[in-house]
């Protein structure tokens, strides 16, 4: 087993009043996909933006506890939150390109951070499209706006996009649920052949895409940590009741 | 990595300063307005027309431009009212939802909306040449009124638009037709933004000098008919302002702090009616 | 049962009404090409008599000899509300930003209602601001810098529009920038980019249009401006050659002559022309803004 890549030691958060997050607990293993699943509403979304401080940008929203990754703190003072979430790279439930063309949207990132050598970019933008299986398919337009391309192409744009920040994490929020079978299949591939250098985080609420991909599981339900362990066991041996049941499609 | 944190701090402290500087203005003008104002405002100024000689008197207070500019602002007000009511009522029950008509029309009151005042007033003395009319109290009030008609209309537009068409097909399942529905449902629903947007037009209308320049003419005394010329507040200010007597200026200031106070009274009042009106609507 | 018939009374009445009504409708979206065709027709006199170009690019202003040239008031207008836009345009867009993107909830609610006040505020209480207030302040400051003016020139006029056109240009801005999905923000900000690079090269990329829209709105607000600038804008008939130069845009001409107009032969054709022009200008303008932000409107829906 893996050294512990990301650490929750008693998170919450609260949205206004809402306490959506209850003293969450848990550490993340390295290179493996890690599945968090529960019925909707259950706190799984707020979970993964917490990993990164998106959860903040939220009126009103308030955290306590930590998350610690490599050993570092992401939610004390002196924490670079910009530095943080490079980290991380973000994939959201529907594709949302930024409104520029292929190229850029990959070479946004590389950019923001200082990198402004064309030939380097075009080498970037370059080998993440072809990391994500992309390249054949844009290399002729890739001034074209991200906007044109089909929303399974989007989101394995977003995918690149993210990848070319030299993230160690990847967070994933329901990544497949806008998209058709194929694409899907597509996203899926892709996050089976990333595993090997990096974390991936996915919030799935469809079981069998959690079964398929996962190493490791973890439980929401209503805004607690029920249950968590490697994918095998909490599929086949769930040990609490809510996880049997909602394994077993009782609660959904 | 350290100049993208200087940059940001450096915009946001653009920013914040920006901000101030517009409330600082906004202050400006509220405490100049209110500080010279206050200086010339006295009973008789409220309660006396200019007296001691046409235009120049140096004394008496500004009656004259008060009953005008309610009477003018009032009746234009009035008149874009009861020309709204079935324009907006049109665009929302009788045409269905999507119509290029209604689309239209919309975008034509809009444009109509841009129009500068001046053009009101040029165009507002055209018409009143070709019938015949002199500068007076009525040919304001149909000047105004057309400078007031997009706004009237938009705003109410705004409001209607809100109402849910579920609420209309409810009143339509039991048989009512579609102008029962228009003004027993519809303009109950939307009473408090109706008043809102009559507050809000109302407002414009009062506070505007150069639709009335050509049309309403100018006059020390209290208009007794609609084909008397009629002073008003805007005015009051822009021709006493410009004169060389301080006691003739008073009058210039204390008719702009009287018009501010009526402007932001009104605009405060339509926010306070609405809010409260809304209780008996269904949402 | 007990219920009286009167259905064919009742629709009788729905039919004249929708008709009544629709024709009222109608009327009103069209009283903006009335005042034009109207204005357009009364300046055909003048129009007969001198060619356009002769009257939008000649200086020569003396209408007792029949020469009617509209450049003075033309280039009036273009520095007046140029000093304007230059002065408003970068205050608003920081304040728009600071108040859509940074600013507190707290700070944003409280801003709304003042924004509406200075939006409120009749134009000739801000001449009587820029009589009392700016024109002695600019007087004051050319004189520190050792240059002689009244007062009463471009760089006032300039001043006075631009606080007139801070809430169309900022309430405008703001709700293109609210109306920016909040995602492409987050996407942005996943890859760790700063708030401002975010808003420098997503938000504002993506509101480009529905910005410069609701700036256009602003600089034909001030286009057509006429008491406040007629106050504060000194009214010479001489092209302006700097900002403490006095100008006299068309808004005051008009408003200034149209009293006289009469007397003169082709004067009141003039003065409409004039009109039609402003009319011209701003409609142009609104149309443009107008098209852009409807675009907008459905994108988002």
């Amino acid at each position: 087993m893996n050294q512990p890549h990301i650490r929750v030691e008693n998170l919450n958060v609260y949205y206004g009043s809402d306490h959506s997050l209850r003293d969450v607990s848990i550490e993340l293993p390295g290179r493996q996909i890690i599945a968090v699943i529960g019925p909707s509403g259950c706190g799984k979304t707020t979970f993964l933006k917490s990993l990164n401080r998106m959860v903040e940008l939220a009126e009103g929203a308030r955290v306590t506890g930590r998350v610690l990754v490599d050993g570092e703190d992401i939610y004390s003072p002196t924490a670079e939150v910009t530095a943080i979430r490079k980290k991380m790279g973000l994939l959201s439930q529907t594709p949302r390109p930024l409104p520029m063309s292929i190229y850029e949207n990959v070479a946004y990132g590389p950019r923001i951070h200082g990198l402004n050598d064309r030939r380097k970019l075009d080498e970037i933008v370059e080998f993440r499209l072809r990391q994500v299986g992309l390249w054949e398919e844009v290399k002729d337009r890739l001034g074209q706006p991200a906007s044109r391309i089909s929303i399974g192409q989007q989101q394995r744009l977003c995918l690149a996009r993210g990848l070319a920040v030299e993230p160690e994490i990847i967070l994933a929020d329901e990544p497949t649920s806008a998209l058709d079978p194929m694409s899907s299949r597509r996203i899926e591939e892709c996050f089976l052949e990333l595993k090997k250098d990096y974390t991936i985080v996915i919030v799935t609420h469809i079981l069998r895409q959690a079964r398929r991909l996962a190493d490791y599981a973890a439980f929401f339900y209503c805004g607690r940590l029920v249950e968590h362990g490697p994918a095998a066991r909490m599929f086949e041996n769930p040990t609490q009741r809510e996880t049997i049941e909602y394994v077993k499609g009782i609660i959904s | 990595m350290d100049r993208r944190r200087v940059e940001e701090a450096v915009m946001k402290g653009l920013m914040k300063a920006a901000t101030l500087l517009i409330v600082g203005v906004l202050g400006l003008i509220m405490l100049t307005i209110l500080v010279r104002g206050i200086r010339a405002m006295s009973w008789s100024m409220l309660t006396q027309t200019p007296k001691g000689g046409f235009y120049l008197g140096r004394e008496g207070g500004i009656l004259n431009a008060i009953v005008g500019s309610f009477y003018i602002a009032g009746g234009a007000t009035g008149l874009a009212f009861a020309a709204a009511v079935p324009v907006v009522l049109y665009l929302n029950v009788f045409c269905r939802r999507g119509s290029r008509t209604a689309a239209v029309i919309r975008f034509l009151l809009d444009v109509l909306w841009g129009v500068p005042s001046i053009v009101f007033g040029a165009f507002g003395f055209l018409l009143m040449l070709a019938v015949g009319l002199r500068a007076s109290l009525l040919g304001g009030i149909l000047t105004v009124s057309l400078f007031v008609l997009p706004i009237l209309c938009r705003a109410m537009d705004e409001v209607v638009r809100m109402i849910p068409t579920d609420l209309l097909e409810s009143s339509y399942a039991l048989g009512a037709t579609r102008l029962q529905t228009a003004v027993r449902v519809v303009l109950r629903q939307a009473s408090a933004g109706i008043l809102t947007a009559v507050l809000i037009a109302f407002g414009r209308g009062v506070g505007d000098a150069a639709s009335v320049l050509f049309t309403a003419g100018y006059s020390d005394q209290i208009p007794q008919s609609l084909t008397r010329p009629a002073a008003t507040l805007p005015l009051a200010i822009f021709f006493q302002l410009g004169t060389p007597f301080p006691q003739v200026q008073d009058r210039a200031y204390a008719a702009a702090l009287i018009l501010t106070v009526v402007v932001l009274a009104t605009s405060l009042l339509s926010r306070r009616l609405g809010r409260r009106l809304t209780r008996h609507s269904i949402s | 049962m007990g219920l009286p018939n009167r259905t064919k009374r009742s629709r009788l009445y729905d039919r004249a009404a929708a008709v009544l009504m629709g024709v009222l409708a109608r009327l009103s979206g069209l009283i903006v090409i009335v005042i034009a065709a109207g204005l357009f027709w009364k300046s055909v006199p003048i129009l007969k008599n001198q060619s356009l170009s002769a009257l939008l690019f000649s200086s020569e202003w003396y209408p007792l000899r029949g020469q009617f040239g509209f450049l003075p008031f033309i280039m009036g207008s273009l520095w007046v509300t140029g000093t304007a836009m230059i002065l408003a345009v970068p205050l608003c867009l920081l304040t728009a930003i600071y108040l859509a993107e940074y600013a507190p909830r707290g700070i944003r609610e409280g801003m709304r209602p003042l924004i509406d006040l200075l939006a409120g505020i009749p134009s000739v209480v801000y001449g009587v601001w820029g009589v009392l207030v700016v024109v002695p302040w600019v007087k004051r400051a050319a004189g520190w810098f050792g240059y002689s003016t009244s007062g009463y020139c471009v760089l006032s006029a300039g001043i006075v529009l631009a606080v007139m056109i801070f809430p169309v240009i900022i309430h405008m801005t703001v709700e293109i920038l609210r109306a920016v999905p909040q995602e492409i923000r987050e996407a942005s900000l996943s890859l760790g980019a700063t708030q401002w690079q975010t808003i420098k090269k997503v938000v504002l990329r993506k509101a480009f249009g529905g910005v410069l829209a609701a700036i256009v709105l602003g600089l034909s607000r001030a286009f057509g401006e006429t008491i406040a600038v007629l106050m504060v804008a000194g009214n010479a008939v001489r092209s302006p050659t700097g900002f403490l130069d006095a100008a006299y845009p068309l808004p005051a001409l008009i408003a200034n002559n149209y009293g006289e107009m009469m007397s003169i032969p082709l004067y009141d054709s003039a003065m409409m022309l004039a009109c039609l022009i402003l009319l011209g200008i701003v409609l142009v303008f609104n149309v443009l803004a107008k098209l852009v932000l409807m675009r907008i409107q459905k994108e988002i829906q």
